[in-house]
């Protein structure tokens, strides 16, 4: 008899339609278009940096650094376009940074073989050294007259649509064709599921590892821009915040495995949506802050219990590496 | 004889050279007995500087101010920059306390932390001066802001607004463990409660952050478009208040109030381009110059550390549309460590 068996992705999916489902019912004023927008909206820069940290676990790996590249790039295109850099010159240097750094990140993981964890925790922390001690005059770097315009990637809306969710959608369109749809995004699965096999083939793995980390930088450097964007500004602090958390807690929630080889864009749009969902409802109850990260703890434990009991852990799928 | 000698001196002096213009030999300067041992009291003494973190407008302004006043006498000035790490500042006061400066100047991450260590110092014949976010300990001066006064104008103003509107309000708080924010809530309250035709719909924390504070104001304006004003804490973090208010399109409509420190480029520029229709400045570099004065004044007194206390409340500045132009409503940064 075949027992009946959900994965984690299934079963995050139906803890979110169940919430949603509640809040519908039981919150007036949840279920409008308006407020679906609003909770797509809020959390669409936390879905594109979910994108950047999917790329990195699906090949078995970490960036912890991710925060650093989404606060230091784009606050220094707010601060040299303050200090009357032209935005485009501006846009260019932070670009150039942003792969810079995913290029250092990369070359430590991929040829001097540091641990990722390691390599990223320490250079996230000099990117973000770097930009606090020599690139950024105060931590927050204000908007300026030589923006104007640039406000649009994360202001207003495209038909309809606020500009951040359509940013959103084509950063998982662009990720989900490059993992999907290139010779590139099948690589990295092969690496991630087995790095050693993936050598053997001929896959270039090094050189693929390396372009992972400055996809990923990428993705985290736009992130910024479509958040100072929406904010009119870029707090760099938020280095020193939680959010990292949060990112992977959107990938691992969604069902990407932090051992690697599996899942995909999709889930993270569902890690993405739950906790869109989560924040959306509590905001509308006007739940305190404490009870908001009580409700949060609970769910997500519900949800990472609830795997391990439908999906135990067994000496086949487990692998070094695993957290 | 002699005096005749001088005295005709002091007359061809006063007839003659006055003419020429040296009237100082006219007279004998006259030494002013307090400002030598007013120097001796200053030269060579160390003031230690723990500020939550650096690079922020406050204490970037706190630290070009006290440092334009104190470096020419003398004073050595030094730093401790946490960085926003609560263990990482009570390790440096420890390690002050041992080092013995003439005076610390320490801006409290909250009301407990440092409050014991502050006692010890004083113990030890340290001046301790804490700015803005004042411990439970009340050490010689507390230089800084009144949160309550803070929280009880931006609301009143918030309450002014709203009369004949819908009278629902909001409240982005910062972070709850932040003295800071709990003061000016208290504030709040306090206006809160003289007008019970005032509904709150909403009171949270959006942690210092402006992404957080710009989704919180954005999910509670589509539940209650016809909000008619918001309490913010910090002007930093109410940038994203601003955000959602003004892409729900109802700039003018909602009103904002909020406070910070007066800096140009996060105030004025914000209050003229309408993001925020009132901001509570506390002015750093009067601030910077009150703490300079009280510094002067407790290293030349003599007096021993913890014996006299006080406090300095800053007079607030409340800048409007009206003000946000004038040269003096805020500061420049760049100007200040010139």
């Amino acid at each position: 008899m075949k027992r009946l068996r959900f994965n984690q992705q299934e079963i995050v999916f139906a803890v979110f339609a169940l919430l949603f489902l509640a809040f519908s019912i039981f919150l007036r004023g949840f279920l409008t278009p308006e407020n679906m927008l609003t909770l797509l909206q809020n959390v669409a820069v936390l879905g594109i940096l979910g994108l950047a940290m999917a790329i990195v676990v699906i090949g078995r790996g970490i960036d912890i650094s991710l925060i650093a590249a989404l606060a230091v790039p784009p606050g220094l295109v707010l601060q040299m376009v303050q200090n009357g850099h032209s935005l485009p010159a501006s846009l260019l240097v932070a670009v150039l940074l942003t792969i810079a750094f995913g290029l250092v990140n990369g070359w430590l993981i991929a040829y001097a073989e540091v641990p990722s964890l390691f390599a990223t925790l320490a250079t996230g922390l000099l990117l973000a050294g770097l930009g606090q001690a020599a690139l950024f005059q105060l931590d927050v770097v204000q908007w300026s007259d030589g923006m104007k315009g640039f406000e649009r990637l994360g202001q207003g809306t495209i038909l309809g649509i606020p500009t951040s969710i359509v940013m959103f959608a084509i950063a998982c369109v662009v990720v989900a064709f490059l993992l999907r749809q290139t010779r590139w995004g099948a690589y990295i699965y092969a690496i991630g599921d087995n790095p050693y096999a993936a050598r053997v083939t001929g896959i270039p793995s090094r050189p693929i590892i390396v372009l992972q980390y400055v996809v990923a930088a990428l993705i985290g450097c736009f992130a910024g821009l479509v958040m100072a964007a929406s904010v009119n500004s870029m707090p760099t602090r938020i280095f020193n915040s939680t959010l990292i958390y949060d990112v992977i807690l959107v990938v691992v929630l969604g069902g990407i495995g932090l051992s690697g080889g599996r899942g995909g864009v999709l889930n993270v749009v569902i890690g993405t949506l739950l906790i869109g969902t989560m924040l959306n409802g509590m905001t509308i109850m006007d739940i305190s802050y404490a009870g908001q990260n009580l409700v949060k703890g609970v769910v997500l434990l519900l949800a990472v219990i609830t795997d391990s009991f439908l999906n135990p852990r067994n000496e086949e799928t487990a692998q070094q590496g695993d957290i | 004889m002699k005096y005749a000698v001088r005295t005709a001196k002091v007359i061809a002096a006063a007839f003659g050279l006055a003419v020429i213009g040296a009237p100082a030999l006219a007279q004998q300067g006259l030494d002013e007995p307090f400002q030598k041992p007013f120097k001796e009291a200053l030269a060579g003494k160390t003031v230690a500087y723990v500020p939550v973190a650096m690079n922020f407008d406050l204490t970037e302004g706190w630290y070009a101010g006290l440092k334009k006043e104190l470096e020419p006498l003398g004073v050595k000035f030094e730093i401790r920059d946490p960085n926003w790490n609560t263990n990482a500042g009570a390790q440096a006061v420890t390690s002050l306390i041992s080092e013995k400066p003439a005076v610390m100047v320490i801006h409290n991450p909250d009301v407990q932390t440092y409050a014991k260590l502050l006692q010890r110092a004083e113990n030890e014949g340290i001046y301790v001066i804490q700015i803005n976010m004042g411990s439970a300990y009340r050490s010689s001066a507390f230089v800084g802001a009144n949160w309550i006064e803070i929280g009880e104008k931006d609301t009143e103003a918030v309450v002014k607004a709203c009369q004949g509107k819908s009278n629902k309000i909001a409240i982005v708080q910062g972070a709850l463990s932040a003295a800071a924010s709990a003061y000016t809530l208290k504030g709040v309250e306090n206006v809160l409660a003289k007008h019970p035709e005032i509904k709150v719909v909403s009171s949270q924390a959006a942690d210092w952050d402006a992404a957080k504070a710009k989704a919180i104001t954005q999910t509670v304006l589509k539940q209650n478009p016809d909000l008619c004003g918001i309490v913010g804490f910090w002007d930093g973090m109410d940038i994203g208040t601003a955000a959602a208010v003004k892409e729900a399109g109802l700039t003018g409509k909602v009103f904002v109030a909020t406070s910070g420190g007066g800096e140009r480029k996060g105030a004025c520029e914000l209050v003229k381009s309408g993001a925020f229709d009132l901001n509570m400045s506390y002015d750093v570099p009067t601030q910077a110059a009150q703490m300079a004065g009280t510094i002067k004044w407790l290293l030349s007194s003599g007096a021993k550390a913890g014996s006299i206390k006080g406090s300095e409340y800053t007079t607030l500045i409340p800048i409007t549309k009206e003000n946000a132009d004038s040269q003096t409503a805020c500061w420049n940064l760049s100007d200040l460590k010139k």
